[in-house]
């Protein structure tokens, strides 16, 4: 399953963190942000509650960067 | 400028101007460090509050090696050693910096978006007698649809009504405008110029070409080229490594100085040492990367050749060998009469229409390239007593002449003479009340472009042309030797494909890269296989497509060598951006350590190098043929 978000995020180095962050999240099973594009896009793992896992990768986001916003 | 941005510049402009005032007053009057500090505290804090801000929470939550925290520490520390005017003017040129970053960032997104301005907002439809703005994913397949002149094509379909002419340049690159009449196939993003036209539909929104091109080149950036994903673990171990650095300059020096009996001049090193970490920031090489791949990207995309990703498009500049599918890649695909040869006493015109006619009934491709050739209307009525031969050809009876058309078997088993011989193409032979009338030749047609194309891959430094075809070897080798290719494969069936393009890739060197260009179904296998798959847009089938990296919006191979060429390109420009950036901040570092460099220095070398790479980086996107 995947799913793709708008994000908001001001610099690439910060966006390549968020990505690292969305990817440890536990449920993703792979994650790429395009800084250009600013989108997320979210691969989760087989049987993942997709908006409790979002809510956590966009916890750990904000831990890494707290300048960002996902648009669930 | 988005809000946001106003927001920064105009703080940019009140924090110099307070800053020059201040400066000056410093310069003129003499105050105690107090009310100097207190005085230099204002431009600073009006810039850099929201770092400072930044920062303090990245401390919180144990994230302290990112470019707010460096920028807080090298300017607190600056302002705690005395250097009040240094500390506020880094802050300043940093916002300033980042501010023009996300200027050209987002001048670079909005140029893209412009390229890929095809989405089309609505559909006309007749909903109840009236017509109606309906949203394109409304649209059921079947459904008739009315375009107006000016309007975008919302959804494939088939003309039912009315002539235009098309202007396809935002999906293909080709300006020269296209006319389109009643029956012709009709693809979405193109846009109506001249005349008004009702379109039925034959694909929903969501499958049409339109969403197809947007998908991918939203998904383009998603796969990270090599460069990106070595910049980005790069960054990861960098900028720790480069504040563990400057930890132990303004750290050890001192220590050592003391254990040698000199002062340990503290406050010179902890200055080398903040220097060193505004110098260290890697958001030059994190941001123009990725902008210059998108760059290429988009400029592809702006001519008609859509690329999946910024790693297919750094592969293809390391194409040396190119695999062509004949029918449908080098050639058109479609057959056409390309010679006729009458004999005793019969002349092309009536040698030509007698075919036409014997063949008036089928719709078999040949039948079709005979009447098309002939392009006269025809009257059925003088055709009549039509007999299928299978395996052998048709008879029937024209103007009340016992007619046959058909290959060789039919010649010779009504007994005729047949007196010339061509072994190229498929040959149609025919024959009127019992005499021998000549022969038509009917084959496919190499693109007009392809010789130019072959040519130009030649120049753009590809080693080898290879041509594979399931067509008898004469045909191939004619063909293979009309438009320059180095090597033919004949007589193949589609799995032989693959096989051949394994036996080329298990050939070839490491770091040359083999790109296959098909169109058909059963290519999709070949497509995945080699490191680049290229198909053919318009004429290809889905399948073929979907396992593409590269797309060529209008069939042409032409647009092979300019893809490589934008490939070759952009790559340079990432190139010399990774090298400019790090020698830069290499140079940089080792002055600043030694001393040599001030702040201001850092300052270039952060901002600096930062702003040049982003404005080369933008290049990318003007890449011209």
């Amino acid at each position: 399953m995947k799913k793709t978000y708008d994000v908001e995020v001001d610099c690439a180095n910060c966006a390549a963190k968020m990505e690292e962050a969305v990817k440890n999240t536990e449920g993703v099973k792979n994650a790429t942000l395009s800084f250009m594009t600013l989108k997320l896009k979210v691969e989760f793992e087989e049987g993942a509650d997709v908006d409790a896992v979002m809510q956590q990768a966009y916890k750990n986001c904000k831990v890494v960067e707290d300048d960002c916003e996902i648009f669930l | 400028m988005s809000k946001k941005q106003q927001k920064v510049l105009k703080r940019i402009v009140v924090a110099l101007l307070l800053l020059i005032a201040v400066s000056i007053l410093d310069a003129l009057v003499e105050m105690p460090w107090i009310l100097r500090l207190a005085l230099y505290l204002v431009p600073y804090l009006v810039i850099g509050y929201d770092i400072l801000k930044k920062a303090g929470k990245g401390i919180l939550k144990r994230q302290v090696f990112d470019e707010n925290f460096l920028m807080a520490v090298a300017t607190v520390g600056a302002v705690c050693l005395g250097d009040y005017k240094e500390g506020a003017a880094v802050m300043l040129f940093y916002q300033i910096g980042e501010l023009f970053q996300s200027v050209a960032v987002g001048k670079s997104r909005k140029n893209i978006a412009a390229l890929m301005d095809i989405r089309p907002d609505y559909a006309n439809m007749m909903v109840d007698g009236k017509l109606e703005k309906v949203d394109p994913d409304d649209v059921e397949i079947g459904s008739e649809i009315i375009i107006n002149p000016g309007e975008k094509v919302p959804i494939d379909g088939v003309i039912t009504e009315g002539n235009t002419t098309l202007n396809t340049s935002a999906l293909t690159g080709e300006s020269l405008p296209r006319d389109a009449s009643c029956g012709d196939e009709i693809i979405s993003g193109c846009i109506n110029m001249t005349g008004m036209i009702k379109v039925k539909t034959t694909k929903e929104f969501g499958d049409s070409t339109v969403s197809k091109i947007l998908d991918l080149v939203e998904n383009s950036a998603m796969k990270k080229s090599r460069s990106e994903n070595f910049i980005t673990k790069f960054a990861k171990y960098y900028t720790p490594a480069v504040c563990y650095g400057a930890l132990a300059l303004a750290i050890l020096p001192p220590i050592v100085r003391l254990f040698m009996g000199s002062s340990p001049m503290w406050g010179e090193w902890i200055i080398r040492a903040l220097t060193f970490l505004v110098i260290s920031c890697p958001c030059a090489l994190v941001i123009s990367i990725p902008l210059s791949f998108f760059g290429g990207i988009g400029c592809a995309s702006s001519n008609g050749i859509l690329v999946k990703g910024s790693n297919y498009l750094e592969a293809l500049s390391a194409t040396k060998y190119i695999v062509f599918d004949k029918t449908g890649t080098l050639t058109k695909g479609v057959f056409e009469v390309t010679a006729s040869y009458p004999e005793n006493g019969f002349d092309k015109e009536t040698l030509l229409g007698m075919a036409a006619y014997a063949e008036s009934s089928s719709s078999h491709p040949i039948s079709l390239s005979l009447k098309k050739a002939y392009g006269q209307e025809l009257d059925l009525s003088r055709v009549s007593d039509i007999e299928e031969i299978a395996g052998h050809g048709v008879c029937a009876r024209v103007d009340g002449k016992k007619v046959y058309v058909g290959n060789m078997r039919l010649m010779q088993r009504e007994n005729l003479t047949v007196t010339t011989e061509h072994k190229e193409g498929t040959v149609c032979y025919v024959a009127v009340d019992g005499t021998y009338a000549g022969c038509i030749v009917i084959s496919d047609v190499v693109k007009p472009t392809t010789k130019d194309a072959i040519a130009g891959l030649k120049k753009n430094g590809i080693k080898k042309t290879i041509m594979l075809t399931g067509d008898a070897n004469e045909t191939a080798q004619r063909v293979a030797a009309e438009i320059g290719i180095d090597e033919v494969h004949s007589e193949l069936l589609p799995a032989d494909k693959v096989a051949q393009v394994e036996h080329i890739l298990n050939a070839k060197g490491e770091k040359e890269n083999l790109a296959f260009v098909g169109d058909g179904i059963n290519d999709a296998p070949v497509l995945s296989r080699a490191d680049i798959g290229i198909a053919m847009g318009a004429m290809g089938s889905d399948a073929a497509i979907e396992a593409a990296d590269v797309v060529l919006m209008d069939d042409d191979p032409a647009k092979i060598a300019l893809a490589m060429k934008i490939s070759v390109r952009t790559l340079k420009i990432v190139r010399e951006n990774i090298v400019f950036a790090l020698a830069v901040k290499a140079v940089c570092l080792i002055l600043g350590a030694l001393g040599i460099a001030n702040m201001w220095v850092a300052i270039f070398a952060d901002v600096g190098v930062m702003v040049l790479a982003v404005l080369n980086a933008t290049r990318a996107l003007k890449i011209r043929a």
